[in-house]
């Protein structure tokens, strides 16, 4: 079954087509790599996944509902977690996450609070305004906030980005982890190809708003002829190699 | 709780928390509100005091009116004023915090969204009007609730228009980002001279008289003068304050929803802010 479902999305600002005529599919349980480089259409099409922005043309459904008229039934099932878009900082951690525990209608979310404080490590903190964290401390905590309602569709923006090894480590198992226990669906854009490889099925290259190839990682690797989704990242986004083939075919 | 009423209180509990742990921002609640009152309040007691020091008759009485009423107008304009900036400013707050985006990607619905904001609002100006209220009973001896019950018309006309106004300024802050943030401080108190707070409708040009007259406050200012001068209540304009609230919020409801679509279209809410 297929939780998220994409048809010839399109997104044009006046002279610009950010996003053109995409299409993919994310399974149940299934995590997918948007991948490509700056500008070319990952979080255009991630904000129209989330509903903050309407596309031009082409068709989104999540969770068996369509976007275009039926978008709050969807968020209730899933969540977004980036780095790059903050928290209320005045205001401490655990309120924060009761926050949204109200918004996404979490039932019994102190204890909800609890099991993310245990399994994300943030019961140092959980009492601290969210603006006094390192960096590493409030990718975290975003993360929790991503979480807080169970989703059963879940994209990440650059999940580990900031993050020290160890801790990028500890939430790349965490997400496997939750992945394995819920079933969820994972869309995650990053620029960490070893994280692509270790945690997505498949993968979604993106290149001037358009999917210029997609396969597993290590279809990829072979179709390449590479080592590492690193090289991969840079045929595509220099467009030499099997890229630059298919481009001229 | 069901879900709409869980969502506002989501929001209205983050301001909550917001104001629990700034003292600064508590302080600014009740600031203005009290330095306008004492401004006020000693300008209308030198009214009064020049009406003990006239000559005797009728100009007495006249002269303490006039000072009830621009008491009374002070007070009552600024619950439409603290009710107008209590929404945008919180809607502001969710922007300076670059916190929207979380927002707009939960299940909260754009008219639960505003209903979070007019809840935080409203206590905002009851925390930031009251204590003015009492700073005027204690200093001036002017008792605001000797108005009666009509005071709940007023508060309700008052705070209405407030929240259609701030629905305009989100709707335009939504349009063209911070640069309208401006608009939150500076749009009503551009009213306040067709508003009648002060003085009668009558006192405006004769062609100015219309304008102010499409101004809800001002019927509720009409009516605060009738009780104070006249000793009775003018249903008539109460029910123009809020047939004018209605079409007011009804404007400002669907200047919102069309620019929610078009800063979407745009994307403007992944943006905004920055």
């Amino acid at each position: 079954m297929n939780m998220v479902r994409v048809q010839a999305l399109s997104k044009r600002y006046a002279t610009t087509l950010a996003v053109d005529n995409i299409g993919f599919t994310i399974g149940a349980g299934q995590t997918v790599g948007l991948l490509g480089g700056n500008g070319a259409g990952k979080t255009t099409t991630i904000s129209m996944l989330l509903g903050l922005l309407l596309p031009t043309s082409g068709k989104i459904e999540i969770l068996g509902h369509d976007m275009a008229r039926d978008r709050f039934a969807a968020l209730a099932r899933m969540n977004f977690s980036s780095p790059y878009i903050a928290l209320p900082s005045r205001i401490t951690v655990r309120e924060n996450l009761r926050v949204y525990g109200h918004l996404y209608g979490v039932r019994q979310a102190e204890r909800r609070i609890g099991e993310l404080s245990d399994e994300l490590d943030l019961h140092q903190f959980l009492d601290r305004p969210a603006g006094e964290l390192s960096a590493g401390q409030k990718t975290r905590v975003a993360l929790a906030k991503s979480l807080i309602n169970r989703p059963e569709v879940l994209l990440l923006d650059e999940p580990t980005a900031s993050l020290d090894p160890d801790t990028g480590d500890l939430v790349r198992s965490w997400l496997e982890r939750y992945r394995a226990q819920s079933g969820c669906s994972m869309l995650i854009a990053s620029h960490n190809m070893a994280e692509v490889e270790r945690l997505c099925d498949h993968v979604l290259m993106m290149r001037r708003g358009r999917i210029v190839d997609a396969g597993s990682p290590d279809a990829l690797l072979g179709r390449y002829q590479r080592d590492s989704m690193e090289d991969v990242f840079l045929d595509i986004a220099r467009g030499r190699g099997h890229a630059a083939t298919e481009a001229n075919s | 709780m069901t879900g709409s009423l869980r969502r506002i209180w989501g929001l209205m509990y983050r301001h909550l928390c917001l104001y629990r742990r700034s003292w600064p921002r508590l302080v600014e609640l009740a600031y203005w509100p009290i330095l306008q009152m004492c401004i006020w309040g000693f300008t209308a007691s030198f009214i009064s005091g020049r009406a003990f020091g006239t000559a005797a008759g009728g100009g007495h009485h006249a002269l303490i009116l006039a000072a009830s009423t621009l008491l009374a107008g002070v007070l009552l304009w600024e619950i439409c004023i603290r009710s107008q900036m209590g929404v945008a400013i919180s809607f502001m707050e969710e922007l300076w915090s670059r916190n929207l985006g979380h927002i707009f990607i939960s299940p909260l619905r754009p008219w639960e969204l505003i209903a979070g904001l007019v809840g935080v609002a409203f206590t905002r100006t009851l925390a930031g009007v009251l204590p003015a209220i009492l700073v005027a009973w204690a200093l001036y001896a002017f008792n605001l609730f000797a108005l009666g019950p009509v005071l709940v018309l007023f508060f309700a006309n008052l705070m209405i228009m407030g929240w259609a106004v701030a629905l305009g300024i989100v709707a335009l802050i939504l349009r063209y980002g911070a640069g309208a943030e401006a608009l939150a401080w500076s749009l009503l108190f551009g009213l306040t001279p067709l508003a009648a707070v002060y003085y009668p409708v009558s006192t405006l040009p004769a062609w100015l008289q219309p304008i102010s007259r499409a101004i809800p406050a001002t019927h509720v200012f009409e009516g605060m003068r009738a009780v104070l001068l006249e000793g009775h209540l003018a249903l008539g304009a109460m029910a123009a304050s809020f047939g004018l609230n209605i079409v007011w919020l009804a404007a400002a409801s669907l200047i919102f929803a069309w620019q929610f679509q078009s800063a979407r279209r745009r994307g403007a809410l992944v943006a905004i802010g920055e």
